[in-house]
């Protein structure tokens, strides 16, 4: 992309076969023009990158604009249910959700390393237009660059996304209060231990899925129900146990949990129990957590279990008043403990 | 897929709190050691203090290969992964434990050395086969747990007759580590005994059994009571410990009944006497040096060894002056008496043993029970 308006057709057509990524297809000649051209072009097809203009000119509706970035370094690259390509995709979508924004528009700038198979690649763009497709977003302008072999890790996408808020919609990680109760969209963990069954090294069989999917719709059906909605956030990196101590630091309250209440797949609660890991710290992609005043929760978990997204959707705590801002929980087994914060990465335990 | 919820039942675990408030005597005093890190995890991860009377308090024993292990050998590991030719290997706790001047192996990494990050003994033995132009050095550290499958490989190298793989050997053993603690100096003192019974290792007794704390139950006269780590089972261990000091008992328990028998696997047994001798003396970090409490390559698998195969300075390390860990470690003193926890000492910036892992006294402390304290 960024490209100037190719005029004639190049020698050959690139080899999404068996060809490679090159330096070349970096520098900004014919090669590049080449990628773009034959590749993102073709799958992101769209008025605005039609254009081949070094920027994207938007006419956005009325409304407060949200705006956010995230870059994608998954491995494996791909995984049951998705790969680097929707990952990226779904990913910034879900941010602006959070904000109850529609996502409109995206970026797209990928760094790759050379000698990755064309044939790789093609397969992760392809995913990333059809995750666009299916979320109603254009991915709207990019940049590619390429990195000598060895100084990559096959491909890096950051994806920066655009939407807008639709008047009266105030969705703010600092707006939960005491009494508010606190809702899961469904299983956790999903995603972390999907990547993990494939990572080398640790490679265990199972027929779990990543839950990687765009969410928006599911926020919207939940504002029209209860337009009172305080917070929302996805719980990505750091798991649910992340997510809630940064938003009860964010609206200084405490939260307590009942672990019996947290939906987690069998399947998954297995893996980690085998890894020494903790469902609570695990990724996930397709899933997310509101709070809302009492009043709301059952119109915001009726709307959530209406919605295939949010089937399995739960109540699983309440915010409270707590000048540490700790979250807790009591355990399935009747004891209370704390939620901390992940220290460091979540690694292995060996006994 | 099943087995976990079956130990987590909450209907069984508020019955089997009440069994122990009932016997529980308000009166007398109920100090038990869980010796295991395992345990200690397990014990602060699904809330067991709170089901517990104020009579019954649970004492954080040395349990934890990671942190137990003393900074110096871990300053020899990282001297090893620096070497050009090496390729280091260990277990994931590992990786994260500082050494002297805040370096660690995941540190090291980033700066370059070549350090795996491993889930089985065996994978290091598959990395040797993969890079035959490379030293695999296996970082080795844990129980008499860990201590079978790491025996296993030095034997399956001499089979295959591997030049390019090594051990790093820090396998140490946990009776001795237990006598130690009932005979420090604190034990001894009149009305300053902090132990009166002891929950049994899991994973270690499959390994060896429930003979080995016979002599010592009998002769220091405390009770123990074998453990599996789900939390029923640590719920039930404590009932049975409470009932034989009620009753004046000092005898070796078995609750883990589905996993570990009076004399333990045999097999693995003879896997580590077979690759293993025991040390004259190994230093614990937090403890000490202890006589006997740790296990070398024999002579007959030194080219397995790599404290033979590479040069090693010995490297001493002096821990911070305010730390106590060495007295939360012999059930002293709690993690809240330091002055360190929470303020200089915490599982981002650990200064002490007892903070490194997950298991350790202090980080479970600091990971789900802090929240007491300022309650």
């Amino acid at each position: 992309m960024n490209a100037p308006p190719v005029r004639r057709p190049f020698a050959g057509r690139l080899d999404f076969e068996h060809g490679q990524v090159e330096l070349s297809h970096g520098s900004g000649g014919r090669a590049m023009a080449q990628l773009v051209e034959e590749l993102f072009a073709a799958a992101f097809r769209n008025p605005w990158l039609d254009q081949r203009n070094d920027q994207a000119c938007l006419d956005l509706p009325p409304g407060r604009i949200a705006l956010t970035t995230d870059s994608y370094v998954v491995s494996p690259l791909f995984f049951p249910g998705g790969d680097i390509g929707s990952l990226a995709v779904h990913g910034t979508v879900n941010d602006l959700a959070m904000a109850g924004a529609r996502p409109l528009h995206l970026s797209a700038g990928f760094i790759l390393e050379a000698g990755f198979p064309l044939a790789d690649l093609k397969r992760i763009v392809e995913s990333m237009a059809g995750a666009a497709r299916a979320a109603g977003v254009s991915i709207v302008t990019g940049d590619t660059k390429v990195v000598e072999r060895g100084k990559g890790d096959g491909v890096f996408i950051n994806t920066t996304g655009i939407g807008v808020i639709p008047e009266g919609v105030q969705l703010s990680g600092d707006r939960a209060r005491p009494g508010d109760c606190i809702l899961l969209s469904g299983t956790l963990g999903d995603h972390g231990v999907a990547v993990m069954s494939q990572r080398a090294g640790l490679e265990f069989e199972t027929n779990l899925e990543s839950d990687s999917a765009a969410l928006h719709e599911l926020v919207a059906v939940m504002i029209a129900a209860a337009p009172g909605l305080r917070c929302l956030r996805d719980p990505t990196r750091g798991g649910l146990a992340a997510t809630l101590n940064e938003l009860a630091a964010q609206s200084g309250v405490g939260m307590h949990l009942r672990e019996a209440a947290i939906p987690v797949r069998p399947e998954v609660a297995a893996a980690c129990e085998l890894l020494g890991l903790d469902p609570l710290y695990v990724a996930n992609e397709g899933k997310l957590i509101a709070v809302c005043p009492p009043e709301d929760v059952e119109r915001v978990l009726a709307a959530l279990r209406a919605h295939p997204l949010g089937a399995a959707a739960a109540l699983i705590g309440t915010v409270r008043e707590d000048p540490h801002y700790f979250v807790t929980m009591e355990t399935v087994f009747g004891g209370n403990r704390l939620v901390d914060w992940l220290s460091g990465e979540q690694l292995p335990r060996i006994c | 897929m099943k087995y976990i919820d079956e130990f987590r039942d909450g209907a069984t675990a508020r019955g089997l709190a009440r069994r122990i408030v009932q016997e529980a005597r308000p009166d007398r005093r109920y100090h038990l050691m869980e010796f295991c890190g395992g345990h200690t995890h397990a014990i602060y991860r699904h809330g067991i203090p709170n089901l517990l009377p104020a009579s019954v308090r649970m004492i954080h024993g040395p349990g934890c290969p990671v942190c137990v292990l003393p900074i110096g050998r871990l300053d020899q590991a990282l001297d090893l992964a620096t070497r050009p030719e090496v390729i280091l290997c260990s277990y994931g706790d590992m990786l994260r434990v500082p050494g002297s001047g805040g370096r660690s192996l995941l540190k090291a990494k980033a700066a370059g050395a070549d350090i795996r990050m491993i889930y089985s003994a065996t994978d290091a033995l598959t990395l040797a086969q993969r890079h035959p132009d490379r030293e695999v050095v296996f970082f080795a550290i844990g129980f008499e747990t860990t201590t079978p499958p790491t025996a296993l490989i030095i034997q399956q190298a001499a089979q295959l007759d591997l030049p390019n793989f090594t051990v790093f050997c820090n396998h140490v053993l946990t009776p001795p580590a237990i006598v130690h603690l009932l005979a420090a100096p604190e034990a001894r003192e009149l009305e300053a005994v902090p132990i009166d019974g002891f929950l049994g290792p899991a994973h270690v007794s499959v390994v060896i059994g429930s003979e080995p704390y016979e002599r010592f139950a009998h002769d220091y006269q405390r009770p123990v009571v074998i453990a599996g780590f789900e939390p029923l089972d640590v719920m039930q261990s404590i009932l049975m410990l409470v009932c034989q000091l009620n009753e004046g008992r000092a005898e070796v328990e078995n609750q883990y009944t589905r996993a570990v028998t009076h004399e333990g696997n045999r097999k693995a047994q003879r896997l580590m006497a077979d690759v293993f001798e025991p040390r004259p003396v190994f230093e614990w970090r937090g403890l000490g040096p202890i006589p006997h409490s740790a296990l070398q390559i024999r002579e007959r698998y030194a080219r397995f060894d790599a404290e033979r195969r590479f040069p090693m300075t010995e490297r001493t390390a002096t821990e911070p002056r305010a730390c106590l860990c060495g007295a939360i470690l012999r059930g002293v003193k709690k993690p809240t008496d330091c002055k360190l926890f929470d303020t200089a000492c915490t599982p981002e910036t650990p200064l002490g043993a007892c903070m490194v892992s997950s298991e350790g006294a202090c980080a479970a402390y600091y990971r789900y029970g802090r929240y007491q304290e300022v309650a």
